[in-house]
């Protein structure tokens, strides 16, 4: 890995001038990278804070499959079968509500702020 | 939950009788005269051969999930083969079938093709209409389309007569809103004000869709937002029959001049409503499957407004 683990307070500062060189080694998505888990027909954790840049996986553990789409349309899945992930990298600061396009009831939110 | 009303009386009342019948389990064969349902069982086998020897069958098969392979069934191809063979033995073959969605799990090729392989292979009519999972491949239903989509309208939505009942085939899983139920849209409520303007009070109808077109359990999903501005329209009919499927399990209810239903899966049971964590695959102990798996059969008795369904499991 290239990355370098630096305090958060730091991230944000040099963030900007690493950005093509984080881009390739993708440090906000390691092992604890944020992940919204979809089973019993429920996105977990419901509402998911994350700092602008962030990729978000979305992981089906059901036996059925489910369908990530986001209320105003800026992102949406393919039908995620068993054990499928879906990534979307949020750049915007926002509310971000999506629910699943198969089982619309299911709804959950990912709030983007830095 | 349904409920039901006892006569004036205090007896049970025969749906209610029959709603009973249904929860143990058994096959039952059912009756709708003049909009009220009875049991051809309770009316005796005399009555209920005639009703069959002299009307019209048409057979119900639904969520076949062609490519599930989970622990609730790991054979779903195999648990559509066993009904289509039970289909082709009935002793009064169907005049054709319908089939309430989930034809596939995930909208592949491959599973279209397996299911038309196995369901179209027994040499009957069928008329179909989507799941959501008949609508999940890149094409955002093309696939079924291309396969069932001819002579429909939008997203697959048509009617057509049969020996005196008009059936009317609706689309409840496309453009699903967030939060909401299942939709049928006002382009398709508009087709069906227009679609029914022709057809007498007194013709039976048949409405199939895949999802209920009644709350059967919000919460989990199971009802149709838009459901009521439909029924609004078949109210001056004196015998409407809704079967949907997409639950999993039998459920009935009867209110005023409609009679509802949901047929039982071929390919796995779900929970009943509110009994489990999801709404998704229950799996059973081995031995179980196939008494929770199933098709229903429907009869069309000439000259009446009567129909009978009975509900068959594949144990």
């Amino acid at each position: 890995m290239l990355c370098i683990r630096l305090p958060a307070r730091h991230m944000a500062a040099i963030l900007a001038a690493f950005t093509l060189t984080t881009a390739n080694c993708q440090p906000l998505r390691a092992a604890d990278a944020p992940m919204v888990k979809i089973e019993n027909f429920a996105f977990t954790p419901p509402v998911l804070t994350v700092k602008p840049g962030t990729t978000v996986t979305f992981r089906n553990d059901d036996d059925i499959p489910h369908l990530v789409v986001a209320s105003d349309s800026s992102f949406r899945s393919k039908a995620l079968d068993t054990g499928d992930t879906y990534e979307f990298t949020f750049t915007k600061a926002g509310d971000f509500a999506y629910f699943c396009g198969l089982h619309p009831h299911m709804q959950g939110k990912i709030t983007v702020a830095p | 939950m349904t409920h039901h009303h006892d006569d004036e009386n205090g007896h049970i009342s025969r749906r209610h009788a029959l709603e009973c019948m249904i929860w143990a389990g058994t096959g039952v064969l059912w009756t709708i005269s003049g909009g009220i349902p009875v049991s051809l069982n309770l009316l005796g086998a005399a009555q209920a051969a005639e009703a069959m020897a002299t009307g019209f069958t048409f057979l119900q098969i639904s969520d076949s999930h062609i490519g599930f392979d989970k622990a609730a069934n790991p054979h779903a191809i195999d648990t559509l083969k066993e009904a289509m063979g039970k289909i082709q033995a009935l002793p009064q073959k169907p005049a054709f079938m319908i089939h309430t969605g989930d034809i596939t799990h995930l909208s592949k090729p491959a599973q279209f093709d397996n299911a038309a392989e196995i369901i179209g292979g027994a040499g009957f009519d069928v008329h179909y209409v989507p799941g959501e999972h008949d609508l999940i491949d890149d094409g955002n239903g093309k696939a079924y389309l291309d396969r069932y989509g001819k002579g429909t309208r939008g997203a697959g939505w048509y009617s057509f007569d049969q020996n005196g009942v008009h059936f009317v085939a609706l689309v409840n899983v496309v453009n699903l809103k967030a939060g909401g139920l299942g939709n049928l849209g006002p382009e398709q409520l508009a087709w069906l004000a227009d679609d029914l303007k022709a057809v007498s009070a007194s013709t039976p109808i048949v409405v199939f869709a895949h999802i209920p077109l009644w709350a059967v359990y919000p919460e989990w999903g199971w009802g149709t937002d838009d459901a009521a501005q439909a029924l609004g329209l078949l109210k001056r009919f004196g015998s409407v029959t809704v079967l949907n499927g997409h639950i999993h399990q039998i459920m009935q209810k009867v209110e005023g001049n409609v009679t509802f239903h949901t047929a039982r899966s071929t390919a796995f049971p779900q929970p009943a409503p509110g009994t489990a964590a999801s709404p998704g695959p229950m799996t059973v102990p081995a031995g179980q499957l196939r008494g929770l798996l199933g098709t229903s059969s429907v009869t069309v008795k000439q000259g009446g407004q009567d129909l009978a369904i009975i509900d068959s499991t594949l144990a």
